[in-house]
């Protein structure tokens, strides 16, 4: 009985592992891009690559606590360890009796303590260089629908265009699937940008994991984040908070270009973009032509 | 499931040999099982209940599992169909799996027993309590497979589950669903609180209960106040989507973001509804397999009456990314930190009762190092979480999904288990197979593990729940998460086996059959107990 276990165990990995690879030759389509992209990479294991100051303090104090966490995860474990092996019916035959043992009840509630101390004090300078989303160069009202994002550019008039995700059957070469859009949000780089972020209908969720960024679309509300992007490339986010049938298809995708470019942008997107549009437009709604045509980033 | 205690005590020579059964018919099928009073039949009803839905909303995990397995699946078929199997899956995991098997099941089972009383204080309310969730499993189901189903998933959010967006009437069985499970757990929270205070034995002061009964108390009075919360705010959402007020919709002036603070004020405590009973169990399992008594009692007690206090005040770390000011995202942070250390405090004490112990590795044994080992690594990235700055960029992606089912997967249902085993003896009379409790356990120790400790990486790399499909970076992780599903599911199967064996064994346990260790009530009685547990009230030291 145990050997037909451990073979149906085996035949489930191998089957599964067999399919994987075959499907693993096609993976990773970033790595053709020339230019910057910032994307998730198979078998990561850790955070984004920083993309903004904000996302690299999320990283520098993510280490930190985890470190701390891993040190009590491990001394925990290994406590147990010890014990199970010191303390098990074979070796030890008679029990003990205490019950009660006043300096260690002690130590084990001013250590986690003070560990905490140590953690909250960079937590919480962390949460307030979040929220200071003040002296933005420009603003970027980011309005959710079902199942697209709206990008207002609050400083340049009329700028205020849709970005649906290209669908798998409309892909480029370069795009990434599932996270390509057709219109992406494009920003100067290294200028503090800010995000207004609300929705038209039902919540939504702006993440922007390579720069740190997220806060909920609520409908009736106007929540704020921002970022500075020192690179220029190409960034990805997603939707993160259900949102109905397709809320694994409103990805979100951020080029940050030199000031040149995106002032030549501005240009061509006010003479391309449809503006003001909120009746939905199917998925499949045309790309638009040439429009990164001569600028620094290609899709 | 359903054969456990019946027929022998009529044999049993330890208590019916002078009394009978006090002039008692033995019930007939459906008076006994349909019209329920006795606190063990109702137990019993519970953790079938609990295995039925656990089943349920398993398959519905292998399903989302499935679809997860490669990019670009269609295992399930549109977005609404996924949509409705991870709401369903949701609710049916906590409402109808954790909570009857730990609360209904366990601590109607043996929180009479443990403190000497004949049953519980409301037998009649009790049945209600039971059948009020047998409704309210029917309506989530309905939910399930009305029309397009549910689709808001388990935190039922509007605007998504309003009358515009989840038009059919699916969302409000499952509205209903919560209403008739809230209910049957205020029932039994109010049960649960007038038995232990009252029904005590004499000699059984409030500082002598086992842990087991402190938690199933504290547990009580958290559901006494969060369930009405919770109620109020399922009661809103149903007017707004039927008879025209506007609490959460923006344009009659209304909030969504209100109904996150009513639903958390509610699903924090829920989350120690869930853990607090299982604390008490590992606690007992612990104590019984070192042979030594709880190591700190007091320490213990009270740190699941802060644990529940404090568990109060921190519901908006589910929030940290929604609308709440800088200030308020300070305050969350640091009180949602502080409930670690009496968190620590019950890990540190159960190594201390294992230190200087004489450590027998039984299967429920197993199952409780399984569950201190991977509670304390769920606690670690819930610390992780509970930092505000680092929520911004992993709240609701699947380090968060890791994180809590390490403490509920990994956790509380391997202290379900725990209990399982170290229980089943005085419930069915029968034991269980030693070898295959084993193999249940690693095989399930592996699965679950392989299953969630790779989505950390996939939360870390970005990846959001509630995510049919996916980039194509994601697919490593999410294979191997998935072959780790398929283990888990297979352990099931050996789980089943056990249930098999134990039923059709012949062999008979003795009152105290885990031995020295055992120190309870419930190790006084006879395996399996008696229908009426003490036919004199037992006096405690």
């Amino acid at each position: 009985m145990k050997r037909v276990f451990g073979w149906a165990l085996g035949i489930i990995l191998l089957v599964g592992l067999g399919g994987h690879a075959a499907f693993a030759q096609t993976a990773d389509p970033t790595a053709a891009a020339d230019a910057y992209v910032n994307a998730p990479r198979n078998w990561q294991m850790w955070l984004p690559v920083p993309g903004s100051p904000m996302e690299a303090r999320i990283d520098w104090l993510m280490k930190y606590v985890l470190w701390i966490m891993t040190a009590i995860v491990v001394f925990v474990g290994g406590l147990m360890a010890f014990v199970l092996f010191r303390f098990n019916a074979g070796k030890n035959k008679t029990p003990a009796h205490f019950t009660h043992n006043t300096l260690v009840e002690v130590v084990w509630i001013v250590i986690p303590t003070l560990l905490l101390a140590v953690i909250i004090v960079p937590s919480i300078s962390l949460i307030y260089y979040e929220a200071d989303d003040a002296n933005p160069y420009m603003t970027i009202t980011a309005t959710g629908h079902q199942w697209y994002w709206e990008y207002k550019y609050d400083s340049v008039p009329g700028l205020d265009y849709t970005s649906y995700m290209v669908p798998d059957d409309k892909l480029q070469p370069g795009d990434i699937r599932r996270l390509s859009v057709d219109h992406p949000i494009v920003v100067p780089v290294g200028k503090k940008i800010k995000f207004e972020i609300t929705s038209s209908d039902v919540l939504h969720g702006f993440y922007l994991p390579s720069l740190g960024v997220q806060r909920y679309a609520v409908p009736g509300t106007m929540l704020t984040s921002w970022t500075t992007i020192p690179k220029i490339g190409t960034y990805y986010g997603e939707c993160n908070q259900i949102c109905g049938v397709n809320h694994d298809a409103m990805p979100i995708e951020i080029k940050a270009v030199s000031m040149e470019d995106y002032q030549a942008w501005i240009k061509v997107a006010q003479a391309n973009y449809v503006m003001n549009s909120y009746t939905p437009h199917p998925l499949s709604s045309p790309l638009p032509v040439n429009e990164f045509a001569g600028l620094a980033v290609t899709k | 499931m359903s054969s456990t205690t019946h027929d022998d005590h009529a044999h049993n020579d330890h208590t019916h040999d002078a009394h009978g059964d006090h002039g008692h018919a033995k019930p007939g099928f459906v008076r006994r099982w349909l019209m329920s009073t006795n606190h063990k039949d109702i137990g019993t009803l519970y953790i079938t209940s609990a295995v039925i839905a656990g089943c349920v909303g398993g398959i519905l995990s292998m399903l989302m599992r499935a679809q997860l397995m490669y990019p670009h699946n269609h295992i399930i078929s549109s977005g609404t169909e996924w949509n409705a199997i991870i709401t369903a899956h949701g609710l049916i995991m906590i409402f109808w799996m954790v909570m009857p098997a730990l609360i209904g099941g366990f601590g109607n089972w043996f929180v009479p027993m443990m403190i000497g009383a004949p049953d519980m204080a409301f037998p009649r309310l009790n049945n209600m309590s039971f059948w009020f969730l047998v409704m309210g499993f029917i309506f989530v189901m309905l939910g399930l497979l009305i029309g397009d189903g549910t689709g808001a998933g388990w935190t039922i959010y509007p605007p998504l589950d309003n009358a515009r967006y989840s038009p059919g009437i699916a969302t409000d069985f499952s509205l209903f669903s919560l209403h008739l499970a809230g209910i049957s757990s205020l029932l039994g929270a109010i049960n649960f609180i007038a038995t232990i205070l009252n029904m005590r034995a004499p000699g059984m002061t409030m500082h002598k209960m086992p842990l087991f009964v402190w938690a199933i108390l504290v547990t009580a009075f958290l559901l006494l106040l969060a369930i009405p919360v919770l109620a109020g705010a399922v009661t809103m959402l149903i007017m707004d989507r039927n008879f025209g007020t506007s609490f959460f919709e923006p344009a009659g002036g209304g909030d969504p973001v209100l109904f996150q603070h009513l639903f958390w004020f509610f699903g924090h405590p829920e989350v120690y509804i869930m853990i607090l009973p299982a604390f008490g169990v590992i606690s007992h399992v612990v104590s019984t397999f070192s042979k030594k008594p709880i190591f700190g009692y007091l320490g213990m007690a009270y740190a699941m009456v802060i644990i529940g206090f404090v568990g109060f005040v921190v519901w908006a770390h589910h929030m940290f990314v929604s609308a709440i000011s800088t200030d308020s995202r300070v305050y969350f942070e640091v009180a949602t930190l502080v409930i670690a250390v009496p968190t620590g405090i019950k890990i540190f004490s159960w190594i201390a009762t294992m230190w200087g112990g004489s450590i027998e590795f039984k299967t429920p044994m197993l199952w409780a190092i399984g569950f201190i080992f991977l509670f304390v690594i769920g606690g670690a990235t819930g610390v992780v979480l509970a930092n505000a700055g680092l929520d911004q960029e992993l709240h609701n992606d699947y380090f968060l999904i890791a994180h809590f089912h390490y403490v509920l997967s990994l956790g509380a249902v391997f202290a379900i288990f725990a209990g399982f085993y170290y229980w089943i003896g005085k419930m069915s009379g029968h034991p269980y197979p030693e070898f295959w409790g084993k193999v249940h356990f690693w095989t399930t120790f592996i699965g679950v593990n392989l299953t969630f400790f790779p989505q950390h990486f996939l939360g870390l790399a970005g990846m959001p729940r509630r995510y049919p499909d996916y980039p194509d970076a994601f697919a490593g992780w999410n294979f191997v998460s998935s072959v780790g599903a398929m283990i888990s599911g297979a352990s099931t199967a050996v789980f089943f086996y056990i249930l098999y064996r134990i039923f059709t064994s012949k062999e008979k346990l003795a009152d105290n059959y885990w031995g020295e260790g055992a120190t309870t009530l419930e190790w006084a009685v006879p395996s399996p107990a008696p229908h009426h547990t003490f036919e004199d009230v037992p006096v405690i030291q």
